[in-house]
């Protein structure tokens, strides 16, 4: 039971840096990005032909936070040069990188087709810190490493998301997704705007499969399905939890914790018995019952304020 | 007499058409040539579809136009993209809802709009020295909101919007203020105190200002230079003491005898 906890905080944390990097399309932009489902594979797939190849596991995350960049970014230019719906444009990066994941991971199996790849007895992230002086003198074993390197890594990504939103560029990404008429007439580049968001969570959300793909030991072409909304649930989870917050840094620390919670159920639910296929229905429903209620709270708080927000 | 100035606005030929090429093409801007002396302050009047605010986002640059140049004290503009533009341009619409990030604080709106026209670098974009000068700023508006610098702006009346949109239109001083009907969405006394704040804001910095209304009487009152326009052309331009001197009457008269039609308009008439 202790080890399901464990575990299920462990991956509730690699998996609070997707819905954190959800949270920068969905919530700051108000773009409902699909490149989320193929990015978490990219950064997985990155990740194991880089372990194949003996990288510093380190490095190879941060090669997968700028391989996801990309192609956030190429979803932004296909939408903002291209002129094609947010939506369309994600799915065509998504399918792109169905065929592209397939091409990383045979680069390493150097057999075309190559869908999956195993990392066991391969060096990784949690190993190397397990095996080194300061792994050491704490005494931590792999399962712990890697409790606290998810630690690091949330923490350490919402101190930088805090500073970045606060900066001249990031305060304009956050008024893009807000009003994008007033920007360009305050001399906002909104084009750059969103490509600089989208490059920017969808980076995040590859440094979610690269240490995804070192915690369960392999890279699947097919494991990002449905990840945009389990990302979702975790944003709706946390904003539940802290309702009231205003605070950007709260709101951002309130993800990471819905997302903890989100797997800790799944891990229960799967524990008393639920076959794990049917997770992806239940969380779909979670999402929908969750949306479906902050659309009738906000009309019950319109009706009580009466008058309270009219146009005059 | 007077020594000849680059003129703050310049507009030759301007054309502009919607859905062209279609059955639907629809000619809004026919030619328009119009010159502003730094410190004009225009009005606009004119009937709806008359090309008002086709000529305000001509200028801003919200598309490119058909035809025409368009320059700001004398740069070239025509080809120029709209946030390029905004570096000269202070805007402000007619929805209170356009001008404003409405999930975000006052005090981030003002930050925003302080930096119009600079390139937006990864240094802290609110400082709190910046805080103090917005705080002096909006005491000056007289709504209390700097007392309610974090509050967000989705929180405020359409009034208190409209004011915080025209001092963030005038933050960065603009070469040339744009004013889109700014005032028709309010009520008749919060329509009175934002085009009181507007002349003031205009006085003190020495604005050049087009100001686009539907209301004659303001149209008058507001000003040193009034444009009537009417199917896409400018058909009367009436500037210093002869403006001084016009009267709805006046207005309504020399409009039948320009355009050859009555100006049938309920809103300009009473409004």
């Amino acid at each position: 039971m202790v080890d399901i906890l464990l575990s299920g905080t462990t991956q509730g944390l690699i998996w609070a840096i997707l819905a954190l990097g959800v949270y920068v399309s969905y919530r700051v932009l108000d773009i409902a990005d699909l490149t989320c489902e193929g990015c978490i594979t990219l950064g997985a797939s990155v990740t194991a032909l880089l372990l194949w190849k003996e990288v510093n596991p380190w490095l190879a995350v941060l090669i997968a936070f700028l391989a996801g960049c990309i192609a956030g970014g190429i979803t932004g230019v296909l939408h903002t040069k291209m002129k094609i719906p947010p939506i369309l444009a994600g799915i065509l990066t998504m399918i792109s990188l169905y065929s592209i994941n397939i091409h990383i991971m045979s680069i390493a199996t150097e057999k075309q087709g190559t869908a999956n790849l195993s990392l066991l007895r391969i060096d990784n992230l949690y190993t190397d810190f397990s095996s080194s002086k300061l792994g050491e003198l704490l005494n931590m074993g792999k399962t712990n490493a890697a409790l606290l390197i998810g630690v690091i890594f949330c923490v350490g990504i919402i101190a930088i998301l805090y500073w970045f939103f606060g900066t001249e560029l990031g305060s304009s990404i956050r008024a893009t997704g807000n009003n994008e008429k007033m920007c360009r007439a305050q001399g906002i580049d909104t084009d750059l705007t969103k490509i600089i968001g989208l490059a920017l969570s969808n980076g995040l959300i590859a440094v979610s499969g690269a240490l995804l793909s070192q915690y369960q030991g392999y890279s699947d072409v097919n494991m990002g399905v449905g990840s945009i909304v389990i990302g979702l649930a975790s944003i709706i989870i946390g904003e539940a939890i802290f309702a009231r917050t205003k605070r950007f840094a709260i709101m951002l620390i309130g993800i990471v914790v819905g997302s903890v919670i989100y797997r800790l159920v799944v891990s229960l639910v799967i524990f008393s018995g639920m076959p794990s296929t049917d997770l992806k229905v239940m969380t779909a429903v979670v999402v929908i019952v969750a949306l479906c209620l902050t659309s009738f709270a906000s009309k019950v708080r319109a009706k009580s304020a009466k008058g309270g927000k009219g146009n005059v | 007499m007077s020594e000849p100035l680059t003129p703050m606005l310049s507009l030759k030929g301007i054309q502009k058409s919607f859905h062209r090429g279609t059955v639907n093409q629809k000619d809004v801007l026919k030619g328009i040539d119009l010159d502003l002396a730094p410190g004009d302050f225009v009005t606009i009047i004119g009937g709806n579809g008359a090309g008002k605010s086709t000529m305000l986002n001509a200028i801003a640059g919200v598309w490119k136009v058909d035809g025409g140049t368009i320059s700001v004290d004398g740069v070239d503009v025509t080809a120029t993209s709209e946030h390029k533009r905004a570096k000269y341009l202070g805007r402000v619409f007619q929805d209170p809802n356009m001008g404003t990030a409405s999930n975000m604080q006052i005090d981030e709106n003002l930050a925003l709009a302080a930096r119009r026209g600079k390139l937006r670098t990864l240094k802290w974009g609110l400082t709190s020295g910046e805080r103090a000068s917005y705080r002096e700023q909006l005491k000056m508006l007289d709504l209390g909101l700097e007392d309610r610098m974090s509050t967000k702006v989705g929180l405020l009346s359409g009034g208190q919007r409209q004011a915080l949109t025209l001092l963030m239109a005038t933050l960065q001083r603009p070469k040339l203020l744009l004013l889109d009907e700014h005032t028709a969405a309010l009520d008749p006394k919060t329509a009175a105190k934002v085009l009181s704040l507007t002349d003031q804001l205009i006085e003190e910095n020495h604005l050049t200002a087009l100001m686009v209304t539907h209301n004659m009487r303001d149209a008058i009152a507001h000003g040193n230079r009034l444009i009537m326009m009417h199917d896409g052309h400018i058909i009367l331009d009436i500037a210093g003491e002869e403006k001084k001197k016009l009267t709805v009457e006046i207005l309504l008269e020399k409009f039948s005898q320009t355009s050859g039609s009555e100006f049938v308009n309920d809103r300009a008439l009473l409004g």
